[in-house]
């Protein structure tokens, strides 16, 4: 199988988020692989190590992203793909990436493409099934279990808390949900090996693609932090009296209940 | 300048969720006193039709097919597409729902067009509309706008209020045949997991547990608690990583991100990646064993103490109120 997993560069999770100049201020912050990508890339390793063939991760971004991509392919990826647009594109939304992303893809002639469901810095979720949608193949969001049988695919998705159970085929794009696997660690030998698996750097120019065909469709105008929430009121006494007075504050003074 | 607007109402087990009433006054809010046009997809949903336009939208437009029972990305693009065409909208509202963010970003790509996500606010009126959304799972906001041609953006559930329900008001319900053809996938089977049906994204109580709770049946007093206020339960990662709970009850950076009206977060530490998933909830109780957990730094009431002994005493006291 020719299988791709789709990586983005996030903030660790355990980033506390500040704001210099009206962006994010990225000084001195820990980057990872967006968790749910972390689903993708495991997920494409197993299928691979079970039904032969290849995985490619790819990312699109700068060349900071290399980083993750090593970690990728020190996880057991084969090759990895950076499309880095930098210098070309200045404004990049959902629209843009997935332009960019699909254009590249459109005759490397995948059966399956992999990417998280959601990324949690921007959190839109809308790129893989962009993707899929310009590719012209199905999609399958949220999965947390995956079948393959020679062409037939089924897919178990989770729903807001409920599951259902999809039958489809390849090509096929899906996005990972917690729950599909548990992503390994990359060991040391995996580490040393990704060092000489190879990296291909894509710029702009290699793609059938003119800036207009990608200009981004939105815009942010103002980046802020939620205002501080100070820290309440903690009650005291006996554990019933302190139960009975917090049902009592939330139905009479909060009125939420 | 007015705009005409189509927003996608949703249907679960024969009922509108409440989401379909706030794409109607989300619309009505862009629109500018332009006409808002609903659209129910589903194999039986023309009954619905009235409800929608009771909560504000001028005209509703269903499209019925045995094919359209469940939602899929293939069946549900092709009917909305199918109303798109018909009425050229200037602007589309979804519920940043599984199901308007699983076919969002296939119309929007369809069209060729932007999408803003998971919007919880919408500033000014009409042209002046600008959208709030969360980004690093509510750690920070964005206010974004669409730069030219369509304006298509999904809502987040519970965030804006729908317009008062008015019984009196009447508009056309159309029903349009389309041919849905082709479906690339086939829903096999859905299993049930929610509790009591409530959905976490669209509670206004939600009752969460962490490692506190100790195992899976240390959440009984918290699902009594939920049922009891019409919640859901929810956990931290902690008590889905030990297995307490299905992952699909986590609320985090990674999980859910909620935002309802009561969240008591019970023996949960308060990790910045939890808090991230429901810092922007209303009202944050906490009760936790340990004065010095993070959560009651975030909480507006805290009680410090074993939540097996404090629970109990809340399930009685809000019988009561019940009661009176």
């Amino acid at each position: 199988m020719n299988i791709y997993a789709l990586v983005k560069r996030t903030f660790d999770t355990e980033e506390k988020i500040s704001i210099s100049n009206g962006a994010i201020a990225e000084d001195g912050a820990e980057f990872i692989i967006n968790p749910y990508d972390e689903y993708a890339v495991e997920e494409a390793i197993q299928l691979r190590d079970e039904h032969g063939g290849e995985v490619t991760v790819l990312s699109i971004g700068n060349e900071d992203s290399e980083k993750q991509l090593r970690t990728a392919l020190a996880m057991g990826a084969d090759k990895a793909v950076l499309i880095n647009i930098e210098d070309d594109i200045d404004d990049i939304d959902e629209y843009t990436s997935a332009k960019v992303i699909a254009d590249y893809l459109k005759d490397k002639k995948a059966d399956l493409i992999l990417a998280g469901n959601v990324a949690i810095d921007g959190g839109s979720g809308q790129v893989g099934p962009r993707v899929a949608e310009l590719l012209g193949i199905n999609y399958v969001t949220t999965i947390t279990k995956l079948t393959v049988d020679g062409t037939n695919v089924t897919v178990v998705r989770d729903v807001e808390g409920d599951s259902e159970t999809i039958e489809t085929s390849l090509p096929l794009l899906v996005t990972a949900q917690q729950g599909l696997n548990e992503p390994r660690y990359p060991s040391l030998p995996g580490i040393m090996k990704a060092k000489k698996k190879p990296l291909e750097e894509v710029e702009f120019d290699d793609l059938d693609l003119e800036e207009d065909d990608v200009e981004a469709k939105t815009e942010t105008k103002e980046v802020f932090l939620p205002p501080a929430k100070s820290a309440g009121r903690v009650l005291e006494g006996e554990p019933a009296d302190q139960a009975a007075e917090l049902v009592k504050l939330l139905h009479s003074e909060a009125k939420v209940i | 300048m007015s705009k005409k607007m189509l927003v996608l109402g949703e249907v679960r087990d024969g009922e509108l969720r409440n989401v379909s009433f706030e794409t109607i006054a989300a619309a009505k809010k862009i629109s500018g006193g332009g006409e808002v046009v609903a659209v129910l997809i589903g194999e039986q949903v023309q009954s619905l039709g009235e409800e929608m336009i009771h909560y504000g939208a001028d005209r509703v437009v269903t499209v019925e097919h045995p094919h359209l029972k469940h939602y899929t990305p293939d069946g549900f693009g092709q009917a909305f597409m199918a109303v798109y065409e018909d009425e050229s909208p200037e602007g589309i509202v979804f519920g940043h729902t599984a199901m308007g963010k699983d076919l969002s970003p296939k119309v929007a790509s369809k069209l060729g067009a932007g999408l803003i996500s998971d919007v919880t606010k919408i500033e000014g009126e009409g042209d002046d509309a600008e959208f709030v959304r969360p980004i690093y799972s509510g750690k920070a906001f964005e206010k974004v706008e669409i730069k030219e041609g369509l304006l298509f953006i999904s809502i987040r559930p519970n965030n804006i209020e729908p317009l008062a329900h008015d019984a009196s008001r009447s508009g056309d319900v159309a029903s349009k045949s389309v041919e849905i053809t082709n479906l690339r996938s086939i829903i096999k089977d859905v299993v049930r997991k929610s509790t009591e049906g409530v959905d976490l994204s669209e509670a206004k109580v939600i009752v969460a547990g962490g490692r506190g709770v100790k195992g899976p049946e240390g959440f009984e007093p918290l699902k009594e608690l939920a049922n009891l206020l019409g919640g859901a339960v929810g956990a931290s990662r902690g008590a889905c990583d030990a297995d307490y709970c299905d992952y699909s009850l986590q609320i985090g950076q990674t999980g859910k991100v909620v935002t309802p009206d009561l969240y008591i977060a019970a023996g949960i530490s308060g990790a910045i990646q939890h808090v991230a998933g429901m810092s922007n909830s209303k009202v944050i109780v906490a009760i936790n064993k340990d004065p010095e957990a993070n959560i009651f730094k975030i909480a507006d009431y805290g009680i410090v103490g074993d939540l097996f002994e404090i629970l109990p005493i809340m399930i009685e006291e809000v019988k009561k109120i019940k009661v009176n």
